[in-house]
């Protein structure tokens, strides 16, 4: 166990080594940050001035060497745009990215699970061919549509004049079909609470959940309908296998061979798969996160691009290397627990 | 809302076409803005960007300031005369006092002067100003190093700070007074300006708060926006679903493709203003022999469509220009327009001997300004027309200057707004014969050079008889015109959105800087 979790450690600082001189190697083709900082019609001289400062004109090793040298003592240098240390930059943001991803899996969960399963307990049921249906469009539609249909129908609204208002069923059907918006639409609203330090949270109040509602559910849009099929994929398998066969053999009820010996099973896969996309929905972040505005991590970073902030671009790739990293260990380490005959160091059980 | 038909209406919202908006009310006396960017910095003098201005215009107050017809109006200067060629005195405003209690005088009219020729950015703006001195507490002379008509233009740029404020040590022993570029100074994050509002609460990137300044001087002023809370939305679409889901309630940069959407929906009002800004394209007359032959640029000019571009690409978003200088400048001239003439651009080409065209490289942004990579391809096609081909690159902003700066492309875009809202800045950066020692030509892509005009417009620059000035710049126009110096393509124009009761349409103007010490906000229960 120890020896494991070492071995990850060590696979934590390689993988920061690499994507920091990766970074630093296309940072001359991330543009140019004296650009951002200056009015368009300062001169050149002053610009060479600035780059000059902060040593933008250095030869590529040195600039690595002098940045490697403040990172192993925690000083990852400082974002050009906050004008503060880009690594307490991304510690402020990270609590609404976090929350927004907890939010997201907890739909994720909370849907995928009961509706993977009862899909597969009658794969021939109207209902769940309407969810397979469903789970084959939410997988192709980009989360950006999803969240601007989210937003024009649950936050502006949609008033539908397509039926004849002036009959009955027209003005019924006119009613039914149209929404009144009013859900809030971008950021994290003015309502937080502050839990420690500088986490604010968004679940303490009825506002703050408001505003959590839309960007959860379209990032969790892409992931669920990957989840629905996986589990309904992996639960169909385990009801052809033998164990199950000879437990409804035994006379055990249909609800005890289903949920407790049959999900049991299959869930193995979807923890590994689940895991590793977790860690994926941190990218997918950013797409949600610049369409509802809402002040996270993948927000910071698509601005962090747009501004060429090369340090906080550089901290924030080996933070999210670092998040893999440790999502996979922590997979890992659950699979252990649920499945005992894995041995985690690799040797051969 | 019953979860069926939620579903149900998301399943039809996403395909039902015929649909409209709902009514929303805007909030009195709190306006929640969504701004495209909020500001890089509370030190005015550390960035000079449309975002820091506009922070300026809310917590500070310039000596004089645009109104919307581009005369000047007083602010903290209440008079000003010229005493000699070279010195201006100016009578402030008694009686105002900074955020922090001091008095407003003289001196700190005096500070901020000196401060701005200290500015990396403001420093070249402020070259023509030589010293500035207090007569008296509420008087201060300004000198000029040579006669120049600009001052008061320049003045537009002062915004005293609290010069007792803004002096001493912080508790770390660095000068508060310092301009630290994307650097953590005491004044890049400590106001105190004169201004109607207040920075109560500041999280960069995610919000800035305001509050109504209670001593504020201006109380003739009709505003009675009590807090402001600005939210940076950067991304279009989630601006403008921002005001129409009654997020906020004032917005910039209305999107092109949404105007329709906002000017339909009830419950909000558009406000579009013709802009400054001019969009065009420079030729690279080093890397490309025919550009330096005026029948060359000549029939590019002619080949393009600039009304087509502005009616149909822009969607009449835009004025389609033949001259830098908007209505309302200095150096406007109502005689020159856009002249498209395929036929008579074939003809040029012909005679100057490229009758079978030749190939260029062309390069610009795509997220600049408003529909610049669609406008790029549209005047490539148009160029295809006197068989020149085009070979278009288009890249974000961050790498475009970069790009840019290097001169090696054939055609390159470029949108320029006149700090000075003066005609003269045009010329001085986009034609004028490049000299790196003044700075001449700073952005002069295609190194174009006519010494002609930068003699007529240099020598306009020091004529203090403005009717005189006028006349010369507006006869360098038309030598630009001639000579086509630069392919003009329109002037950008400006789209805010503001909800019902929020009456923002007198406070916003073609500078960009919306006076919201001045607005009005009529609750929706009056």
């Amino acid at each position: 166990m120890i020896a494991f979790l070492i071995k990850r450690l060590m696979h934590a600082i390689l993988v920061m080594f690499v994507i920091s001189v990766l970074a630093f190697a296309i940072q001359d083709n991330l543009g140019d940050p004296v650009q951002q900082m200056v009015g368009q019609s300062v001169p050149e001289s002053e610009r060479e001035e600035i780059r000059e400062r902060l040593g933008l004109n250095d030869p590529f090793l040195v600039q690595y060497a002098r940045f490697a040298k403040n990172a192993v003592q925690g000083d990852f240098g400082y974002s050009y745009f906050y004008r503060e240390p880009a690594l307490e930059v991304i510690a402020r943001h990270l609590p609404a990215t976090l929350e927004l991803v907890f939010a997201a899996t907890l739909i994720i969960v909370l849907f995928s699970v009961p509706i993977g399963v009862y899909s597969a307990i009658k794969p021939r049921s109207p209902i769940s061919r309407l969810f397979m249906g469903v789970s084959i469009i939410g997988i192709s539609i980009p989360v950006f549509l999803t969240a601007i249909v989210l937003i024009q129908i649950f936050a502006i609204g949609v008033t539908v004049t397509l039926f004849p208002e002036n009959t009955g069923w027209g003005a019924w059907l006119n009613a039914f079909f149209s929404t009144e918006g009013n859900m809030p639409s971008f950021g994290r609203g003015y309502d937080l609470v502050n839990v420690v330090g500088n986490w604010d949270t968004n679940l303490a109040t009825w506002n703050g959940l408001q505003h959590l509602v839309l960007p959860a559910v379209s990032l969790a849009s892409i992931m669920l309908p990957l989840f629905i099929r996986l589990i309904r994929a992996e639960m169909m398998e385990v009801l052809q296998s033998e164990y199950v066969k000879y437990a409804r053999a035994k006379g055990i009820s249909m609800r005890r061979v289903y949920f407790v010996h049959a999900l049991k099973n299959t869930m193995l896969p979807v923890i590994t798969v689940g895991g590793v996309q977790i860690g994926t929905m941190v990218a997918y972040t950013i797409l949600t996160e610049t369409v509802f505005q809402w002040p996270g991590m993948g927000l910071m970073f698509l601005d962090a691009i747009n501004r060429a902030d090369i340090p906080l671009i550089v901290t924030y790739l080996m933070i999210v290397g670092v998040i893999f990293v440790v999502t996979n260990t922590i997979v890992d380490l659950i699979y252990g627990l649920v499945n005992p005959t894995v041995k985690l160091t690799g040797k051969p059980a | 809302m019953t979860f069926k038909k939620t579903l149900l209406a998301s399943v039809i919202g996403a395909v039902v076409a015929g649909t409209t908006l709902l009514p929303m009310t805007a909030s009195a006396e709190t306006l929640r803005i969504g701004y495209s960017a909020d500001p890089e910095t509370l030190d005015l003098h550390e960035q000079l960007s449309g975002g820091v201005l506009r922070f300026s215009h809310l917590a500070f107050d310039p000596l004089v300031r645009w109104t919307k017809d581009f005369q000047f109006e007083p602010r903290l200067a209440t008079e000003w005369e010229q005493v000699d060629e070279t010195t201006m005195r100016m009578t402030l405003r008694e009686g105002v006092t900074f955020h922090s209690g001091n008095e407003f005088t003289a001196k700190d009219v005096v500070w901020t002067i000196e401060r701005l020729k200290e500015s990396p950015d403001y420093r070249a703006i402020f070259e023509p100003v030589a010293s500035a001195e207090a007569v008296d507490d509420y008087t201060v002379e300004i000198v000029t190093t040579e006669p120049y008509p600009l001052l008061l233009n320049l003045a537009t740029y002062i915004f005293p700070m609290d010069s007792e404020f803004y002096t001493g040590e912080t508790d770390d022993g660095s000068d508060k007074a310092e301009i630290v570029k994307a650097g953590n100074s005491f004044a890049s994050r400590n106001v105190s300006g004169t201004g109607p509002f207040i920075v109560t609460d500041r999280r960069q990137g995610v919000r800035v708060d305001f509050e109504r300044f209670e001593d504020y001087w201006d109380t003739e002023s009709e505003g009675n926006v009590s807090n402001i809370i600005m939210t940076p939305i950067a991304e279009n679409a989630s601006r403008v679903a921002a005001l129409l889901s009654g997020g906020v309630d004032f917005i910039d940069a209305v999107p092109p493709n949404d105007l329709d959407r906002v000017r339909e929906a009830d419950g909000v009002n558009l406000i579009e203003i013709d802009g400054t800004r001019i969009i065009g394209f420079q030729m690279n007359e080093e890397r490309v022999e025919a550009f330096q032959d005026a029948r060359v640029r000549q029939a590019v000019d002619l080949a393009i469509n600039q009304e087509g571009i502005a009616d149909r690409l822009m969607r009449g978003f835009a004025n389609p220009a033949g001259q830098f200088s908007p209505e309302g400048y200095s150096g406007h001239n109502p005689d020159l327009t856009p002249r498209y003439d395929i036929e008579r651009a074939k003809e040029l080409m012909a005679e100057a001997g490229y009758e079978e065209g030749f190939s260029v490289e062309m390069i610009a942004p795509n997220n600049r300004y408003v529909n610049d990579a669609q406008i790029a391809q549209a005047v490539a096609n148009m160029l295809a027309q006197i068989n020149i081909k085009v070979d278009l690159r288009t890249m974000p902003l961050a790498q475009y200057w970069p790009e840019y700066d290097t001169r090696e492309s054939d055609m390159a875009m470029i949108g320029w707004h006149a700090d000075t809202e003066d005609s003269a800045n045009f010329f001085q950066y986009l034609t004028f014969c490049i000299d790196e020692e003044t700075g001449a030509g700073q952005y002069n892509y295609g190194s174009y050079c006519n010494e002609e005009i930068d003699a007529l417009v240099t020598e306009a620059d020091s004529e203090t008889d403005l009717e005189k000035r006028n006349e010369m710049l507006r006869e360098a126009e038309a030598m630009l015109y001639e000579d086509v110096g630069f392919i003009m393509l329109h002037w950008q124009n400006l789209a805010y959105a503001a909800a019902d009761g929020v009456e923002a349409e007198p406070v916003v103007n073609a500078i960009d800087f919306p006076y919201l010490g001045d607005l009005v906000v009529k609750s929706s229960d009056d």
